[in-house]
């Protein structure tokens, strides 16, 4: 952004002063080359790695299931989806008569663009030693780039909110209504739990995040001083991007389909493109926040400079990002879906009380300068007291349980529960 | 009725430990499972164009109209397959048949295989076994009424699926069924009273009314072969 800010600068002197407008629009074109490269890249590879991530993701959900998957179009199905996207762009577009029209095409606008408008500050590659008319980060060098992602993808539950809201339809507007209420718990962990890692490194740049993990070597990716933070952050990212098992908001079984029952062709392909933008952006906030980004000790060190280097970082970066979509692909089928009082309960009863309690400790650690180690006992610890109170309350259940089946009293009628 | 007490079994639950309090183990022991499946890859799944299934010998399929040794139609037009048939979906008309071992033919048989349920009651009732099911379940068209079957398509069929092996002629192989068998079937009952130059008058048979004029000598050699078994 501050890249961006003295273009704009410039074109504004150079506007306002009558000077020739042919040569500002070039300059600005000069000067914005680099960011519309990169955006178009980006774009491509996002769009191109969406629709053969709905294929991976196909091919997996087949083989834990004991089938195929998809196999007719292109050798082993490889050119589905491109057969998926022309049926998505070819088929009728239905708006029904009692919707509220602009709403209605408004809101997978909504979801598509803010999910994308996050990926911008997501460094998708090595930055530091990027060739010049590439740099793999759309907007380089944002300070508050964790912010930034966290205020613009949270914004994408509208497009849910308001579509589910325009499509006047019950079911809808319950998922609708479900997935305000799941944003509005789960941002909450969200944020907390990556403020210890802002605590620790002293910024909000991912770009810089980054870097600290990578100087430091391997044992200071923050996965190791932060593994609570990492899980929270990782289960309340799956919350906010509506994956299962916390996919309320589109459960066919209860609500006919969720927000987007009543929308078809491209307008229903742009949410599910949203939902897996979605995935790709918390996946790289997942590797580059936790686990040291493209750093790898002895594959890719920082310091190196030059092509072979920047590809093993790229490469690096990649497989570690994929290892985490394949982990949320494997636990969409793992765990079955939460009920909605049980999301509330872990959102509100567990992450939320962890996450603060980690945060406290981060600060503890940092105002008396105790070795950052500390901090993982810590989540150890924390993770052990979430763990005996759970089993605590699970006791406590089970008690109330015991004594009305031990008690033989029954009466004549016994109810099967 | 109340269940009684001691017909309930009561389960308690099982206790959680520490570690089942935190989930992790079986989001572990369950992500393990899916792994497995995905590393000990074995599909249960049929390709279905490419790999046709076997179907049991039982199955019902499309009908087929059964020819008799001499390559005519066994159907002797009774109408019991109609008559049975749940969704109505046999049209028979029946003629006087041009043989000699029977009274009926259908001149024409019509099934509207897109009306039909495949539930074989016309299989069951057919006294001759003419009218069978087979095993060709992918049944298509491009059109309603190429989908009613008339007596040369269902002649057809069997013509088709008699040599496959999955669809043998299951019995009375060539002859026609026990109930064109006028001679072995004694009278049980008087049913129905026929003209005095209709065969069944004139051979021993079932369903003939004593006391007509010209039964009186059937009727005596029905005695007759009765008392003969």
């Amino acid at each position: 952004m501050s890249s961006m800010i003295p273009t704009l600068m410039t074109l504004a002197a150079d506007a306002v002063p009558a000077a020739p407008a042919a040569v500002s629009v070039v300059d600005l074109v000069k000067a914005q080359l680099p960011t519309l490269i990169t955006i178009g890249a980006a774009l491509g590879a996002v769009l191109g790695a969406v629709s053969y991530l709905i294929y991976v993701e196909r091919k997996l959900a087949a083989f834990m299931q004991d089938r195929i998957g998809p196999n007719r179009v292109g050798p082993w199905g490889l050119l589905q989806p491109i057969a998926d996207g022309a049926k998505f762009i070819l088929k009728e577009d239905v708006i029904p008569a009692y919707v509220d029209r602009a709403l209605f095409l408004l809101a997978p606008c909504i979801a598509a663009l803010t999910t994308m408008l996050a990926f911008a500050v997501v460094p998708f590659g090595p930055v530091d030693n990027a060739p010049s008319f590439h740099r793999f980060v759309i907007v380089p060098n944002v300070d508050i780039g964790i912010v930034f992602i966290f205020a613009i993808g949270s914004l994408a539950v509208y497009g849910i909110i308001l579509g589910g809201w325009a499509s006047n339809n019950k079911y809808s507007a319950l998922g609708s209504l479900r997935a305000s209420a799941q944003v509005i718990s789960y941002e909450i962990p969200l944020g907390m739990s990556v403020l210890g890692i802002a605590l620790l490194g002293g910024t909000l740049n991912l770009e810089k995040i980054l870097m600290n993990q990578a100087i430091g070597g391997i044992g200071s990716w923050y996965f190791w001083t932060q593994p609570l933070a990492c899980l929270i952050f990782f289960v309340a990212a799956l919350a906010e991007s509506n994956r299962l098992p916390f996919d309320l908001v589109e459960c066919e079984q209860e609500l006919v389909g969720g927000f987007h029952t009543e929308y078809s062709s491209m307008k229903f392909a742009l949410f599910f493109l949203a939902e897996y933008t979605h995935v790709i952006t918390i996946s790289f906030l997942t590797v580059i926040l936790f686990f040291g980004g493209w750093h790898f000790p002895g594959i890719a060190e920082p310091g190196t400079a030059g092509f072979g280097p920047m590809l093993l970082k790229l490469g690096v970066l990649m497989s570690k990002v994929f290892a985490v979509i394949i982990v949320i692909m494997l636990l969409r089928w793992t765990i079955p879906r939460f009920r909605f009082d049980q999301l509330m309960g872990l959102a509100w009863k567990v992450l939320i009380p962890l996450s603060m309690a980690n945060v406290v400790a981060v600060m503890t650690v940092l105002q008396f300068g105790w070795s950052t180690w500390w901090l993982t006992l810590t989540s150890v610890g924390l993770f052990m007291a979430a763990g005996f109170i759970g089993v605590q309350q699970a006791q406590v259940a089970l008690n109330q349980g015991t004594r009305r089946a031990k008690s033989k009293d029954h009466g004549p009628v016994a109810h099967a529960h | 009725m109340p269940i009684a007490n001691k017909d309930v079994t009561w389960v308690e639950e099982p206790e959680i430990g520490f570690w089942e309090a935190t989930f992790l183990p079986a989001i572990f022991a369950g992500l393990k499972t899916t792994v497995r499946h995905v590393t000990h890859f074995q599909p249960v799944t049929e390709q279905f164009p490419e790999e046709k299934p076997t179907l049991p010998l039982h199955y019902r399929g499309v009908h087929r109209l059964n020819r008799d040794d001499q390559g005519r139609v066994k159907c002797v037009a009774c109408m019991m397959c109609a008559t049975a048939c749940p969704a109505r979906c046999i049209t028979i008309e029946g003629a006087q048949a041009p043989w000699e071992d029977r009274d009926k033919y259908p001149s024409s048989f019509v099934i509207d295989e897109l009306r039909c349920i495949y539930c074989g009651m016309c299989e069951e009732a057919c006294p001759v076994d003419a009218i069978e099911m087979t095993h060709l379940y992918d049944l298509t068209g491009f059109s309603r009424e190429e989908m009613i079957f008339d007596k040369e398509k269902l002649l057809g069929v069997f013509d088709q699926t008699k040599d496959s092996g999955r669809d043998p002629v299951r019995t009375q192989r060539g002859r026609l069924g026990p109930a064109s068998d006028f001679e072995g079937l004694p009278a049980l009952a008087p049913a129905t009273s026929v003209r005095g130059d209709d065969r069944s008058a004139r051979s021993v048979t079932a369903g003939v009314i004593q006391g007509t004029a010209v039964m009186e000598s059937s009727w005596e050699q029905i005695n007759e072969k009765i008392e003969k078994k």
